[in-house]
């Protein structure tokens, strides 16, 4: 019933040579793009209409990217310039409503180009919270796709949420290590599919890992973010403040996330022993 | 005029053009005759005001109570006001039952005095610590007396902490000459209280998004007010002489039925049933049954995976009870009709402009989400509100806006990227027909707001602020001039607008010139001189 982003229509890319000058800001565009949706997610309620319009926003850049063939590019560039370490970790941030874990934008400095947007995302989806690290996003139908999760409160959707933590608990069973080859390979395709490598993904919350790994050139971005005009949501832009700020271990340390994080493993603890 | 043209025209600003050239002009007529009103000082957020009876001090002219602050700190800006006569022309109202006998009432005055010209000076009010979230006119008069004429308007505003402010407007009164056309505080109640939703840990905002009255139907008022997730009817009693003050009760409650946030509420024109619309779906109440709610849209897609739009403001036909209207994050506009289906996915109509290919950009999509959609009057026409433009649709067309779309503030469209940076892009601005349909109203930034006239086309830019309010003053009408452009004294430069000062709530009374601006914390209320001149 409604075309995922295909309202509008494209000029012909034939006609215009990706030049230098457009990729630039499209790509900063894309990267702010891509920190406000982590942002939404970090809120306990992100509003909604604020993330779709987001989110379509960055759709809308990959699609021009891909048919621009800069897509390609850049994707290669990453393969090459990142050691065989590296991994690609997709956005998949843009499905997620709720996560207290958060997640970072880890920059690389590789090609000039920006990069990675680690997904260890925690999935409220009612009661129940799982881990997905994802692998595609975007893809015509979702591969393993976002969910934009919601918090349901009819009795009737209870089927759709232990479905989706089946899946969703399916997903992360094939962890955060074994993207690599997944993830070039629809890398192409798919927008959205950085990656970033982490050594081993820990059992627990990813907070450590996530921010063990900013890169310094990330708070370029925070600067820009730090001056944005946001009277009410102050949240979000205190953590990405206290992040630049203090360094990536302050927010490992945040307590209300991992105490947010008990309560749901202790709540689908419940779920699944039900 | 090509679309460049008009695009500089309107926001050029050739008002001050027509002011000279054209005194006849309607823009004239805009520019010249809005001029504030007076707000009583003695609003606060402390208990109610005393009742409206005669020689209560809440009626006593208050010139020498310049910048009363009171005790919670809300602090009105006292601007020395002129004597004013009335000159609000008399209303005839059929007698309350409830007013029946008068014999305790004051004494009205049953005629206007016929007064020369007179300006109405500002006192903005500060609210204390909340924005202004909503504004809502009250269309029908509160109270009459047998034995004369008066009317008292309502407006409310719902702020950030959950609080409704009833104002009225003080009745014509010959022992109270200054009294007239000021406005003090009817009622105020607390609408909603932060909830905390256990299950899922979050909590659920006090902060009302919307409210509205409800035709009047006997003596007592209702109004619906609305938070992320639950809606409640409130009655408001008319004060009786007797009373000391007013006091609203909540009469029901609808709640669990929204699971994403309520953005609008809406009456329908068989006053018995109402609808509330969230992000992804629309519910179909009747007043008088809380447990119980029909779902008549549901735009949530089976994988989530696959949501691109939302459902951004919705609104009744006024006269049709069947036909509703909403609009969409993607700029679409859908008019459904009830008896169509239970379920009204399926559009009757759809209103959606095609787009410019060669304006597009990456943040077309964003600009073209509806913000506000409003019904005319007359219901033949809907007027629409995206990020830079207005638009008013005929709706027996649905492939184009009626005649022009009007730039409300296309300057901005050069730095939409910094905008998107700051956030400002996803600014929600609201719009307002006037009772007649032929003017059309909304905010901008820098506390501007913008006024179109359907008919000549025109526009005018005015400002709502305590600099620009003096005494006897008219609002000058402002113009933003384009960087680099020809700029005029007293122009504003796109650069320096500020975009803190954004005006999202206005509100104009359905049958009186009187229009209600709500920035940020402050409100502000113009009325129109012209108009009670002509009287």
């Amino acid at each position: 019933m409604f075309p995922k982003g295909t309202k509008r229509k494209f000029s012909d890319p034939g006609e215009e040579p990706v030049s230098e000058e457009d990729q630039v800001p499209r790509q900063s565009l894309l990267d702010m793009s891509l920190i406000k949706l982590q942002l939404c997610h970090m809120l306990v309620e992100p509003n909604l209409c604020r993330s779709v319009l987001i989110a379509n926003t960055v759709r809308q850049i990959q699609e021009e990217m891909t048919q621009d063939g800069t897509w390609q590019i850049m994707t290669q560039a990453l393969a090459a310039a990142q050691c065989p370490a590296d991994r690609l970790v997709a956005t998949e941030v843009l499905c997620r409503q709720t996560d207290p874990a958060g997640q970072s934008p880890k920059p690389c400095s590789g090609a000039g180009l920006e990069e990675g947007y680690h997904a260890e995302e925690v999935v409220m989806e009612g009661d129940v919270e799982t881990e997905l690290s994802s692998a595609s996003y975007l893809a015509g139908p979702f591969g393993m796709g976002p969910c934009w999760e919601e918090e349901e409160e009819d009795g009737e959707c209870e089927d759709d949420e232990e479905d989706d933590s089946e899946e969703c608990a399916s997903e992360s069973e094939e962890g955060d290590r074994d993207h690599l080859s997944p993830d070039t390979r629809t890398g192409e395709q798919v927008f959205g599919t950085f990656e970033i490598k982490h050594p081993a993904p820990p059992p627990d919350p990813a907070l450590e890992e996530l921010f063990s790994d900013v890169d310094p050139s990330y708070y370029d971005l925070d600067t820009v973010l730090t001056g944005m005009q946001s009277a009410p949501k102050m949240g979000p832009y205190d953590l990405l403040e206290s992040l630049s700020s203090h360094g990536p271990t302050a927010l490992s340390s945040s307590s209300s996330c991992r105490s947010d994080l008990n309560e749901l493993d202790h709540i689908m603890e419940i779920i699944v022993g039900s | 005029m090509s679309p460049e043209e008009e695009r500089h025209v309107i926001y050029g600003g050739s008002a001050e053009e027509n002011l000279t050239d054209n005194p006849q002009s309607i823009c004239l007529w805009l520019s010249e005759v809005w001029t504030p009103a007076r707000i009583h000082p003695s609003f606060g957020t402390g208990p109610p005001p005393p009742p409206l009876r005669k020689g209560c001090p809440a009626l006593r002219p208050c010139a020498e109570e310049a910048s009363a602050g009171n005790s919670m700190g809300s602090v009105l800006a006292g601007i020395p006001t002129t004597p004013s006569t009335t000159d609000l022309p008399p209303r005839a109202l059929p007698p309350a039952p409830l007013m029946g006998e008068d014999t305790d009432a004051p004494r009205r005055s049953t005629t206007a005095a016929s007064s020369p010209t007179t300006t109405m000076m500002l006192s903005p009010i500060q609210v204390l610590c909340s924005d202004i979230t909503t504004l809502s006119l009250e269309p029908e008069p509160f109270a009459s007396y047998t034995e004369g004429v008066c009317s008292i308007l309502f407006f409310r505003e719902g702020d950030k902490g959950g609080r409704v402010v009833i104002f009225q407007r003080e009745p014509e009164s010959k022992c109270e000459p200054f009294s007239q056309g000021e406005y003090n505080v009817y009622s105020t109640f607390q609408s909603h209280e932060p909830e905390f939703d256990y299950l899922k840990s979050l909590e659920i905002e006090e902060k009302i998004n919307k409210i509205r009255w409800l035709p009047q139907q006997n003596a007592a008022h209702f109004l619906l007010s609305t938070n992320d997730k639950t809606i409640k009817l409130w009655k408001v009693p008319v004060l009786m002489p007797m009373d000391l003050m007013v006091e609203v009760s909540p009469r029901r409650v609808f709640a669990n039925a929204h699971t994403y946030h309520v953005n609008s509420i809406s009456v329908n024109s068989d006053y018995q049933t109402y609808m509330s619309a969230d992000d992804l779906r629309i519910n179909l109440w009747h007043l008088d049954i809380t447990d119980r709610s029909f779902n008549i849209v549901d735009i949530k897609p089976a994988n989530m995976e696959d949501l691109t739009e939302v459902i951004t403001a919705a609104e009744f036909h006024p006269h049709h009870c069947n036909l509703f209207v909403y609009s969409s994050s993607k700029g679409t506009l859908r008019l459904c009709d009830m008896r169509e289906a239970a379920l009204c996915d399926k559009h009757s109509k759809l209103f959606e402009e095609p787009e410019d290919p060669s304006a597009r950009s990456f943040f077309s999509e964003i600009i073209s989400s509806v913000s506000d959609v409003k019904f005319s009057h007359s219901g033949r026409y809907l007027l629409t509100r995206d990020y830079l433009t207005a638009k008013v649709w005929d709706l027996n067309m649905e492939s184009k806006p009626w005649r022009h779309t009007r730039c409300v503030h296309d300057y901005l469209r050069s730095k939409l990227c910094s905008l998107y940076e700051n956030d400002c892009i996803f600014d929600k601005f609201e719009c307002a027909w006037n009772g007649s349909d032929s003017v059309i109203m909304t905010g901008a930034y820098n506390n501007f707001f913008r006024m179109f006239d359907r008919n000549t086309k025109r526009d005018v830019t005015l400002e709502a602020s305590r600099e620009s309010s003096k005494p006897r003053a008219v609002l000058k009408p402002r113009r933003v001039c384009a960087a680099g452009g020809k700029r005029r004294k007293d122009d504003i430069s796109v650069d320096s607008l500020d975009f803190t000062k954004k005006i999202l709530h206005t509100a104009w009374h359905p049958t009186e010139n009187i229009i209600a601006i709500a920035a940020t914390n402050n409100l502000y209320i113009f009325q129109d001189k012209l108009n009670s001149e002509l009287h």
